[in-house]
């Protein structure tokens, strides 16, 4: 049987490149050494239901969703675009960096807001690495070197299964040999998770206390632990010292930071004094961070748009130029003013993951989405353009967590358009359009 | 392609020891030849300036650069040089740009090409992360590209140093460049990127790199014979130990004086060290810091071995980014200022901090100075390459102004009014009045470049190299360098044309054609190691990555798919 070895693995950021894919007359059987999650994507297309053809309402959001061709939807997409006054496009971060380079363009030939998933996930952590800096490392680095592993707001048993495993906690390197008897493992947490439930610290600080946490933390690593109160963050401060005893014992710390962090009270300014607390360690012994990215290409997203634009997110085109102000041109900064009124999303679940507020106001504007799978946005799509499924079904560029590019692999034949031919054929429109005065 | 003539110009073309002649230029194919047809295009250049195109060869352009750019909102709407930096809008032809010392691809490759440069050189690049440089050269258009590989803190390099196995040292070079599609060998404070993992360093080329039972020197002197060994187009592109701290000027020439005993495989240095300016510091601290350029210019007057280049500062903010982790660490902690940091598994450390340099400064004034000392110092200008590092000591759309500064005393005396009299015993610039010449200036910044890197096809404008050409607003008999000053950096900013591989992508300071440039690399590994070594190499490198690396063998090397206009170079077998 044909078995595919050091497959990508397309689910999240930690980009598995071990996976021994089984593929039989164009199937997906089985798929080797993945965790649950990366299974489940791999052989998505068997599991779940697939968008098998591109879609249009012809009469409005209350109208039914009909089947049309490619070359029907591709156009109708281009002319809510170009008719737009203030569109956006929104996601492309479970796709390709070669179809995230086409999805710039199109913003830009449409004077588009653009931006990322990260917009409610690790955007802030952009934000803090705008304050502070990213002080960082491979995930191999950490592998071979660290014995100080905080999980600080992030759960890896759920979220990035095989994480501890790979890069982390049980893997064994080059000055880890004995893999977990050679390090210590914290978990920062509200709550007791099942990743808190193997940790030799668990800290349970009381929700939205972080930056409070770290800034107690740079105190008593500075020698200023006189000055704090008997109670931190929830915490007796006994507990607290234990921490920075542990960090300040390390040879060499990591911090792996989620939701936790970028998503609770504080946001950046969490990220940043993180940032900052680092560097102090860093004064005595080596200390860095990794942001657990969770969609297996944002990372990639941020990366595009930066050498494409400048700017890794929240990005408006509008002025022609490049314009770049988080709080005012991410998406849900301008969906909540009610501004944008044509909408473009590939690779994401906006309608899943959104304020409601921001989805009220999607269901009254023209949307277009692509995407293999339907899912919550379909539902108020206006436009919906089936597409190949990235790692799967065509190869492309995706980065790791720890910003490392991999290639992903082709597994098996389609015919489904991919995210790029689909992106590519809409400019094209747009082009036309824009040519024989609008739409 | 259309066949063009440029007549009337004023040709500077050292290689080919024509200085300011009124030569045709013919360009037919992409290529200069001798003759073309009488249907070919004319331009008449009326009397300006003709050079070869410009010659980048150092410049960080592409990789760590990217991190800059997420750290640096505030420098993607900074303009400070109207129609070479900040925010500008697409238009039909060119995508939108911004920024200025890290601007988005697209106005890497126009600005560049406004300026008349037509090749640049990636100085740093890991070989596991070369496949997002590649990424980043496809998206710069217009120019002609080249990656410097980073193997001065490699876990295998040191490996086979320690093991005393020049053979294995030898195809991991060879393989490596493979692997990243890369052109020639970076050494970057050698050692001190390993030691940097655990927060450490080291201090000079005898001191131990932690877990290695090697020292700088060892790395230094093993790289450069497997580098020559290799035959390698380019020798091994250093930047030394100590960047940056006061008292540094040992160790620079410890450096220079270890390579003296290695043999060049062909007609070049053994070693190009680069921006020499953050190596050329004496005293002990800050406080009594100053040029030692006397001291390495009088070396290198006296010494064939190697060649350098300015590292050239420029007032005002700059984007410092360096494999020099350690380096990046203090810069942060000196200024306050926002640090990023990246240890690479195996392979090298890196850092970016933003710095900005005033004239109200005395160390900066020093600095500035020092750089310009050793371009004028040093007699032989093929010894020497005219950079700024781009952007650690100014952006690359500076380099008219740094040029100019080389031409004209006067101008040079304008600035240095301007510095604190703390600067004034710390240099010797004020005495020096020897200003370049068009020749002198041609060879820093095209021809030196060129022989330096081995790219035979550039840097000059005989019959066989590539039609990379740049003609300029100004008529090199009729204008006072010296004191036309201002005019002069404002016709090198913008080139009346460039012509990139006999295309003319620039005409009156306006970008007019996007070709996409091709990418240079060296495969020393194909015919250069023989199959039993190969052998060994690979059984080796399988258990390293199982046991060290975090990503697949199979994975690892960049594909075909990220180079698509390669230019490969097997170099000759020894």
């Amino acid at each position: 049987m044909p078995v595919i070895k050091d497959v990508v693995c397309t689910f999240c950021g930690c980009l598995c490149d071990d996976l021994e894919v089984t593929v039989e007359d164009n199937k997906i059987t089985k798929v080797g050494k993945a965790c649950k999650l990366g299974r489940a994507k791999t052989m998505g297309m068997f599991l779940h239901e697939r968008i098998e053809k591109p879609m249009i309402r012809k009469n409005g959001k209350n109208s039914e969703l009909e089947e049309c061709s490619y070359d029907e939807a591709i156009t109708k997409a281009a002319e809510i675009l170009v008719a737009a006054k203030r569109p956006m496009s929104y996601g492309w971060c479970s796709t390709s960096c070669e179809a995230i380079e086409k999805a710039v363009v199109l913003a830009e030939v449409t004077g588009s807001l653009f931006d990322s998933t990260a917009n409610v996930c690790h955007g802030p952590s952009a934000l803090a690495t705008q304050e502070k800096g990213a002080p960082s490392c491979s995930l191999g680095t950490a592998k071979n070197y660290a014995d100080l592993i905080i999980f600080w707001g992030c759960n890896p048993v759920h979220a990035h299964p095989r994480h501890q495993t790979r890069y982390s906690t049980m893997a064994k390197g080059a000055f880890t040999p004995n893999g977990k008897k050679d390090k210590k493992m914290v978990v920062v947490d509200p709550r007791n998770t099942d990743t808190a439930k193997k940790a030799d610290l668990l800290i349970q600080l009381t929700p939205g206390t972080d930056y409070v946490l770290i800034e107690a933390l740079r105190a008593i690593v500075n020698g200023h632990a006189d000055v704090l109160p008997d109670e931190i963050a929830g915490l007796p401060k006994a507990k607290v010292m234990e921490l920075a005893d542990m960090c300040k014992a390390s040879k060499f710390g990591i911090i792996y930071f989620g939701m936790g962090i970028t998503q609770t009270r504080g946001r950046y300014k969490s990220g940043d004094n993180v940032s900052s607390l680092l560097s102090d360690l860093t004064q005595t012994n080596k200390f860095v961070m990794i942001g657990m990215r969770g969609h297996y290409n944002v990372t990639g997203f941020g990366q595009v748009a930066a050498w494409e634009t400048g700017f890794p997110m929240a990005i408006d085109f509008s002025r022609g130029s490049a314009y770049y102000n988080p709080g005012e041109t991410g998406t849900n900064d301008v969906l909540m003013r009610k501004e944008v009124d044509a909408f473009i999303t590939g690779a994401a679940d906006p309608g899943a993951h959104f304020p409601q507020e921001s989805v009220k106001h999607l269901y009254k504007i023209p949307a277009i989405q692509v995407d293999g799978y339907a899912n919550p946005t379909t539902e108020f799509s206006d436009v919906v353009i089936p597409a190949a499924i990235a790692g799967v079904e065509c190869d492309g560029t995706a980065y790791r967590m720890d910003g490392q590019p991999i290639r992903m692999k082709k597994l098996i034949e389609t015919t489904f358009k991919t995210d790029e031919e689909i992106l590519t054929e809409i400019i094209a429109k747009v082009h036309e359009l824009k040519e024989n005065g609008g739409a | 392609m259309a066949e063009i003539v440029i007549k009337n110009g004023v040709v500077y073309d050292p290689k080919n020891g024509v200085d300011g002649e009124k030569n045709e230029i013919c360009i037919k194919d992409g290529k200069i030849v001798n003759n073309v047809g009488v249907g070919a295009k004319v331009i008449d250049a009326e009397g300006c300036l003709v050079l070869p195109g410009g010659v980048d060869g150092h410049t960080h352009c592409a990789g760590k650069i990217n991190t800059a750019r997420i750290m640096s909102p505030h420098d993607m709407r900074y303009s400070p040089i109207p129609g070479l930096s900040g925010p500008e809008p697409g238009t039909k032809l060119l995508r939108p740009q911004v920024g200025y010392n890290t601007p988005n691809t697209h106005a890497i490759g126009y600005r560049y090409s406004k300026l008349g440069y037509t090749t640049i050189a990636e100085a740093a690049i890991t070989p596991m992360m070369a496949r997002h440089m590649h990424e980043e050269f496809e998206s710069i258009p217009i120019l002609d590209k080249l990656a410097l590989v980073l193997l001065g803190s490699n876990w295998q390099v040191m490996q086979y140093i320690q093991d005393g196995d020049s053979e294995m040292l030898k195809s991991y070079m060879a393989w490596a460049l493979l692997a990243s599609r890369g052109y020639g060998v970076k050494v970057v404070n050698p050692g001190g990127g390993s030691s940097w993992t655990w927060g450490k360093n080291v201090t000079g080329i005898d001191d131990k790199v932690i877990d290695f039972d090697v020292t700088p020197a060892d790395i230094l002197i093993g790289l450069a014979e497997a580098n020559e060994a290799l035959n390698l187009p380019h020798s091994i592109h250093v930047h030394c130990n100590n960047l940056g701290v006061p008292g540094n000027i040992p160790t620079t020439l410890d450096t220079m004086k270890l390579l003296e005993k290695v043999k060049a495989s062909q007609d070049r240095q053994v070693m190009h060290l680069t921006h020499m300016q953050f190596h050329s510091y004496t005293g002990t601290s800050w406080m009594d810091f100053a040029s030692g350029s006397d001291q390495i210019a009088d070396y290198v007057n006296k010494h064939d071995h190697l060649t350098f280049d300015m590292g050239q500062m420029i007032f005002g903010p700059a984007m410092t980014m360096t494999a020099d982790g350690p380096t990046e660490y203090r810069n942060a902690r000196m200024f306050g200022a926002k640090w990023s940091n990246y240890d690479q598994e195996l392979e090298d450390a890196g850092g970016i901090v933003p710095l900005s340099y005033t004239p109200q400064h005395f160390a900066h004034a020093t600095m500035w100075s020092i750089g310009l000392e050793l371009a004028l110092l040093v007699k032989d200008p093929w010894k020497v390459m005219f950079t700024t590092d781009n952007p650690n000591g100014g952006a690359f759309v500076n380099y008219p102004e740094g040029q100019v500064l080389l031409m004209s005393d006067k101008k040079r005396q304008e600035v240095i009014a301007g510095f604190p009299d703390m600067t004034m015993d710390r240099i010797s610039l004020p005495n020096i009045d020897r200003e370049l010449d068009w020749g002198e200036m041609t060879v820093m910044t095209r021809s030196m470049p060129a022989k330096m890197l081995g790219l035979e096809e550039k840097g000059h404008l005989g019959a066989g190299a590539d039609a990379d050409v740049a003609i300029y607003d100004l008529k090199p008999d009729k204008v006072d360098v010296s004191v036309q000053h201002e005019a002069v950096k404002k016709a090198l900013s913008f080139a009346k044309y460039t012509i990139k591989g006999g295309e003319v992508v620039v005409q009156d300071g306006d970008i007019t054609a996007l070709p996409k440039g091709k990418v240079y690399w060296v495969n020393a590994y194909e015919n250069g190691i023989v199959q039993a070594e190969k052998d060994r190499l690979i059984t080796d490198l399988e258990e390293r990555f199982k046991k060290y690396y975090s990503m697949q063998f199979s994975n690892y090397m960049v594909e075909d798919a990220y180079v698509p206009r390669p230019v490969e170079i097997r170099p000759e077998v020894a």
